[in-house]
C-alpha cells in the first residue's frame, strides 16, 4: 500500500492555537512510542485522534496534558510549554475519560464542588454554576443520590460537564462513549458540539468510527506515527472508501505493534 | 469444589426431558435484581439458540448481558425463570453444564503470573484433557500468539490476550461457547480477526452466545437478541429486524451539519433526527412519500448549502435506536 502521509497543516502555525505539536517525541529506552508527531488544533475545532491498541495515543495525550515530558520536539498547549509550564497547561485544560471520570461515592454536587475546588473556582462560584449545571442536566432528582447509583450514560454525560466546569479553553476526552448506549452516545455528542461552538477546543478519541465523522478533522495514528490528517470527507475520497471505518482499517492494519 | 450457591424450591420440578436437543440455549422467562431487589438486572428473559448457530446479545453496558451470561454458565442463580443449556438444567446439573460449555468473560480472566503455554496447559488439565487432545481446534488461533508462548500472560497486548483466552475457553472443545464482549476496548483491526475466527469455530459446529456492545458487529450473527434494561428488545435475524422499521428513513446532510440538525429538530414535520457519521438520519410524523423533496424544500427555507437527501435502509443501530425509544421517540421537535 502506498504510504499516503498527509502532515497538511492547516494554516503556518499561530500563537493562538489551541495546540500546537511539532515532531513531538517519547521514547522509552530503544522503544519510540511516539515518533515525531506535528499537528495543531484551531480553537473550537473537534479534533479527533484516532489509532490502533499500542498505537501510541495515550502517551501522545499524557505529553499533552502535562502528565509526562517528551523525549523530544516541541508542543504547546492553550499556549502553554509542555516541558516548562505543565502547572498551567493542567488549569488551562479539562480531562475526562472512559475509566475515570468521577467518584463513585460522591453525590454529583459534592463531585462538583470537590473538582471545582481542585481547580480553584470560588466557592460562591461554584454554588451558582452547580445550580444551572444540575438544572440543564435534568438532575435535580439525582443530585443528592450517589453517582455509582446513575446509569452510566448520565454518568458520562455528567463527567463531560465537570470537565469543562473551571471554563477551559481546551478538553480532551479518552474513549468518553465506550459501552454507552447508541441514544445516549449521541446526546453525549450533541454536548460535545455545543461546548464547542462557544469555542472550547475538544480532543477526542474513540473505537467508535461513526464518531470519527463528527469530527473537524481526525488523526490517525499507525505504530508511534501520523498516518494520516485531514477532514474525514477528505481522507474518505483519498482512500477511496465509504465510511470512516474502512478507512481507519486501511491505516491501521499495517501496524506491526499493539499495546501491552 | 465448594458448590456456589443453594438451590431454590422453585427451579426443581422441571423434567430435562421436556428439552429440545436442537436448541443447547433456552432460556425462559428469567428475571435478577441486585441489592435487594432495587437494581433490576433481568426482567422476564426468554430466549432460544439452535445447535450450529452464533447469536449475538446486542446492546450496551448495563444492559444485563453479563448477569444473563453467569446464569446461563451457572454461576449465579436466577430470581426467577428457568434455563438449559446442553439440554441440561442451570441449576440441578450445573456440573455437566461446566464440563460441556466453554466461557470468556467480559474482563480478562486468565492467570497473569502464568505464561501462555501454562494458561493453556492449566485449563487443559481442569477439563481433564491435554493440549493435544483438541489441538486442531485451536490451532489458527493458537499460531497467531505462539512465538510468545513463554511470555507471561500479563504481558501481552490486548489482542494477544483476547486470542489466549479465546483459546483457553476452547481447550476441552465444548459444545457450547459464551463469549462476553469479546470485542469491547479492542481496536477495528482485532475486532474484524475475531469475528473470523468466530465464523471458523462455527463451521466446525459450535453454537456461540456473544455479547457485544458494537451495533455494526450484529451483522456478523445469524440472529440476534437487541437487549436494554434488562430487557429483549427484539429477537430476529438481523436483516428482518432492519426490515420491520416501520417508516421510510432518509439520510440528510448539509454544508453545516450542527446547524442542520438544530433546524430539523426544530421542524414540527419531524419525529427524529439524530446524528449517523456523516449524516443526519430522519423520520418524518406525517410521510406520504415524498419526504425527500419535503426535508430538501425545508433544508433550502433555511439557507443551507450543499444539501443532499437520501432514502436509505435502516442499519441495526437506527433500529435499535427505534426500539430503544418506542414511547418517547427520540429528538423530537417537542410540538
Amino acid at each position: 500500500m502506498d504510504p499516503v502521509i498527509n502532515h497538511q497543516l492547516p494554516s503556518p502555525a499561530t500563537a493562538d492555537a489551541a495546540i500546537e505539536c511539532r515532531e513531538l517525541s517519547k521514547k522509552f529506552g530503544d522503544f519510540m512510542a511516539v515518533d515525531r508527531i506535528s499537528f495543531h488544533v484551531q480553537p473550537g475545532e473537534i479534533f479527533g485522534f484516532l489509532g490502533a491498541n499500542g498505537a501510541g495515543k495515550t502517551t501522545a495525550m499524557r505529553m499533552l496534558c502535562g502528565l509526562s515530558y517528551p523525549s523530544s520536539g516541541h508542543a504547546t498547549v492553550a499556549g502553554f510549554d509542555v516541558y516548562r509550564e505543565q502547572e498551567k497547561i493542567k488549569q488551562h485544560i479539562g480531562y475526562m475519560s472512559q475509566k475515570f471520570s468521577l467518584y463513585d461515592d460522591l453525590t454529583p454536587l459534592e463531585n462538583i464542588r470537590f473538582f471545582g475546588g481542585v481547580y480553584g473556582v470560588a466557592e460562591r462560584v461554584i454554588k451558582e454554576r452547580s445550580r444551572e449545571l444540575v438544572q440543564s442536566l435534568g438532575l435535580e432528582k439525582e443530585a443528592n443520590k450517589l453517582v455509582g447509583a446513575l446509569p452510566l450514560g448520565w454518568k458520562q454525560k455528567l463527567a463531560f460537564a465537570v470537565a469543562l466546569f473551571h471554563r477551559p479553553r481546551i478538553v480532551f476526552l479518552d474513549e468518553p462513549t465506550g459501552g454507552v448506549d447508541p441514544v445516549t452516545r449521541r446526546q453525549f455528542w450533541d454536548m460535545i458540539y455545543e461546548a464547542a461552538e462557544k469555542g472550547v477546543t475538544i480532543f477526542v478519541t474513540t473505537h467508535y468510527m461513526d464518531e470519527a465523522e463528527y469530527c473537524d478533522r481526525v488523526t490517525i495514528m499507525v505504530d508511534g506515527k501520523i498516518e494520516a490528517l485531514d477532514t474525514p470527507v477528505h481522507l474518505k475520497h483519498r482512500f477511496h472508501c465509504d465510511n470512516m471505518d474502512e478507512v481507519f482499517y486501511r491505516l491501521a492494519r499495517t501496524a506491526q505493534r499493539s499495546d501491552a | 469444589m465448594v458448590k456456589p450457591y443453594s438451590m431454590k424450591k422453585n427451579n426443581l420440578h422441571t423434567p430435562p426431558d421436556a428439552v429440545p436437543a436442537d436448541t443447547p440455549i433456552i432460556a425462559a422467562h428469567l428475571s435478577k435484581s441486585y441489592n435487594k431487589g432495587t437494581v433490576a438486572a433481568l426482567s422476564d428473559v426468554s430466549l432460544e439458540v439452535k445447535k450450529g448457530e452464533l447469536f449475538g446479545l446486542i446492546g450496551p453496558d448495563g444492559a444485563g448481558k453479563t448477569t444473563l451470561f453467569r446464569i446461563l454458565t451457572t454461576l449465579l442463580l436466577a430470581d426467577e425463570g428457568q434455563a438449559w443449556v446442553s439440554g441440561y438444567d442451570v441449576v440441578k446439573n450445573f456440573k455437566q453444564i461446566r464440563r460441556t460449555v466453554g466461557y470468556m468473560p467480559g474482563k480478562f480472566s486468565l492467570y497473569q503470573d502464568l505464561t501462555v503455554q501454562e494458561n493453556l496447559t492449566f485449563f487443559a488439565t481442569l477439563f481433564g484433557t491435554s493440549v493435544e487432545t483438541h489441538y486442531e481446534l485451536i490451532k489458527d488461533i493458537y499460531d497467531q500468539i505462539k512465538p510468545f508462548s513463554d511470555r507471561r500472560a500479563g504481558k501481552l497486548s490486548g489482542g494477544m490476550k483476547q486470542k489466549l483466552a479465546l483459546c483457553c475457553a476452547l481447550i476441552h472443545k465444548p459444545a457450547v461457547l459464551f463469549l462476553d464482549e469479546p470485542t469491547t476496548g479492542v481496536d477495528v483491526v482485532s475486532r474484524r480477526e475475531f469475528w473470523e475466527m468466530l465464523q471458523q469455530l462455527k463451521q466446525q459446529g459450535i453454537t456461540i452466545l456473544v455479547s457485544t456492545p458494537y451495533m455494526e458487529e450484529a451483522v456478523r450473527c445469524d440472529r440476534i437478541a437487541l437487549i436494554q434494561n434488562g430487557r429483549i428488545l427484539h429477537v430476529d435475524t438481523p436483516s428482518r429486524i432492519t426490515g420491520a422499521f416501520p417508516v421510510n428513513l432518509y439520510a440528510a446532510k448539509a454544508a453545516s451539519i450542527y446547524t442542520l440538525l438544530k433546524d430539523l429538530r426544530s421542524w414540527n414535520q419531524v419525529e427524529s433526527c439524530y446524528a449517523f457519521g456523516e449524516w443526519l438520519h430522519v423520520t418524518l410524523r406525517q410521510d406520504t412519500g415524498n419526504g425527500q423533496a419535503l426535508i430538501r424544500e425545508y433544508a433550502a427555507s433555511r439557507a443551507h448549502a450543499q444539501v443532499v437527501v437520501q432514502t436509505i435502509a435502516p442499519t441495526i443501530e437506527d433500529s435499535f435506536i427505534r426500539l430503544a425509544t418506542s414511547n418517547t421517540l427520540p429528538y423530537g421537535s417537542g410540538h
